[in-house]
């Protein structure tokens, strides 16, 4: 006999499955009311076990930056504070010369064949 | 229930390869050299060793290739192939002193080798796939150095000349040390115009590639006063697990190591002003500047000025990374255990030019992953205990 808690695909596939559906979500734990990101079986604040998947309200502000060099040119790496809590790693799209701490960013799903979440400026929004 | 092991295990005997390229040869063979130097440093051989703590980039079952490698295998009655990156070994140092107060062993291995520099292109990690931050092409591992650099420069006003002295001071010890891999000269210039990789870290803020070997014996400190070397003894220890991806770790600006280094203090019965050597495990410059505060050797947010002013170089008020660090001496992929070498070498009084005169209490701190696992040990001569 198994624990129907944990019935049907896990976090990471459901995920997935939102993204590409076009829902960029976060859980939410039933517990404590946390918010957390990446998904787990389990709330990493309470050990509860009750999570839900919500869409995120996609605002977020910039907490650390970065810009990768190659010699194609530079690209952005940031670590987003999501307006829910969570942070989470991404890149913010446009100048990676003009991405600082701080800067308030809206989330958009990018790409078709392998969706990614991308934040664009909020004032370009 | 509190076991307290303050001085019960001694580190009896180091190995050190001392060879940073070394083409053909294997990193099991470059541990395997090491593992013979260290025994024979204490006089005692392979036949002896009774536990061993491995861990590898590039092999998931360390302790089992080792075995083979070693001969170890029949004679093992414990052994720990703890992964959590560059700290392994700090990790390991702790489960093994653990085994040998429980009387479970009495000999132990603590042993590492890398071909890092030498097989190129042709090394192949461990997978460990982080599918919520590949698609975003960072820099594994220097670009979740850099994020925490950024983020420590905007809190605390951190400079690139900050971490360009992390650099300069690193050298000016390496100059003092025959092994170390780079001895050249280096300007604030030469640090600061060096090739950006990802913002605000460049190719100079980087640990070097390199091969390298290294390996401990450890054993009761009853045992130990009767072998070769004076036996430099482990004092407290103390290590803490923060995250695996950096976007996962709670500050980016403060390091778990300020649990790690408590815990160690406090197992150790002594306070940071007792200490006379430092090593921390430079993997980028900021590596330095955060240890260095997060252990409580400065201010919280004041490592850049403390760096700056000259107090971990040479004549300095705390003698740090006296052998080079990874930035100047050797870095073969995970190079925590290097920083116990060092360490002992200070407190024997084997140092040579870099020899820190009287050095009692010595402060080893290794870190793995992105800033992710923590460890911290304290040594100590003989009469420290
Ligand atoms: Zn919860």
């Amino acid at each position: 006999m198994t624990d129907p808690r944990f019935d049907g695909p896990g976090p990471d596939a459901a995920w997935e499955d939102l993204l590409g559906q076009g829902v960029f979500a976060v859980q939410f734990c039933g517990n404590c009311g946390i918010a957390q990101f990446p998904p787990g079986v389990v709330c990493r604040h309470c050990g509860g076990t009750d999570l839900v998947f919500q869409a995120a309200s996609g605002e977020g502000t910039v907490y650390s930056t970065t810009t990768v060099r190659s010699r194609e040119g530079g690209r952005n790496v940031a670590v987003v504070q999501l307006a829910e809590g969570p942070r989470m790693m991404s890149r913010v799209e446009g100048d990676p010369e003009t991405v600082t701490i701080g800067l308030a960013v809206v989330a958009r799903i990018s790409g078709d064949e392998t969706p990614v979440v991308v934040f664009d400026r909020k004032e370009q929004a | 229930m509190t076991v307290l092991l303050r001085g019960k295990i001694a580190i009896a005997g180091t190995g050190n390869t001392r060879r940073w390229y070394a083409p053909g040869r294997s990193a099991f063979e470059q541990l395997a050299e090491a593992s013979v130097l260290a025994l024979e440093d204490c006089g005692l051989g392979l036949k002896d060793v009774d536990a061993l703590y491995c861990a590898h980039s590039t092999s998931g079952l360390p302790v089992l290739n080792i075995a083979e490698r070693l001969g170890l295998g029949p004679r093992l009655r414990h052994a720990d192939g703890t992964m959590v990156g560059g700290a392994s070994f700090l990790f390991h140092l702790r489960s093994a002193m653990s085994a040998l107060a429980a009387g479970q062993c009495d000999v132990a291995l603590v042993c590492y080798g890398s071909n890092q520099a030498s097989a190129g292109g042709k090394l192949v990690p461990m997978p460990d796939p982080q599918p919520y931050e590949e698609p975003y092409g960072a820099r594994y591992p220097l670009s979740s150095y850099a994020l925490a650099a950024a983020r420590h420069m905007h809190e605390y006003g951190t400079t690139r000349e900050h971490l360009a002295h992390v650099a300069l001071a690193a050298r000016q010890w390496s100059k003092l040390n025959p092994d170390a891999r780079e001895r050249g000269d280096l300007s604030l210039d030469e640090v600061l115009s060096a090739r950006m990789i990802s913002d605000p870290l460049t190719k100079a803020d980087s640990c070097l590639v390199t091969d390298g070997g290294a390996a401990v014996v450890l054993t009761r400190a009853d045992m130990a006063r009767d072998l070769k070397r004076m036996p430099v003894h482990v004092l407290g220890t103390g290590i803490a697990v923060s995250h695996r991806q950096i976007a996962a770790m709670p500050d980016l600006a403060r390091s778990a190591a300020h649990q790690s280094g408590a815990a160690a203090l406090q197992a150790a019965g002594v306070s940071l002003t007792d200490i006379d050597h430092v090593m921390v495990y430079d993997a980028f410059t900021i590596c330095t500047l955060l240890f260095l505060e997060d252990l409580g050797f400065c201010a919280k947010g004041e490592g850049g000025p403390f760096v700056a002013s000259g107090a971990i170089s040479p004549g300095g008020s705390l003698p740090v990374n006296t052998n080079g660090g990874g930035l100047s001496c050797n870095h073969p992929g995970m190079y925590g255990l290097f920083t116990l070498i060092e360490s002992v070498e200070q407190l024997r009084g084997t140092a040579g030019a870099r020899q820190i005169e009287g050095a009692k209490i010595s402060l080893a701190h290794a870190n793995g992953g992105v800033l992710s696992s923590q460890a911290t040990a304290i040594l100590g001569t003989p009469d420290t205990v």
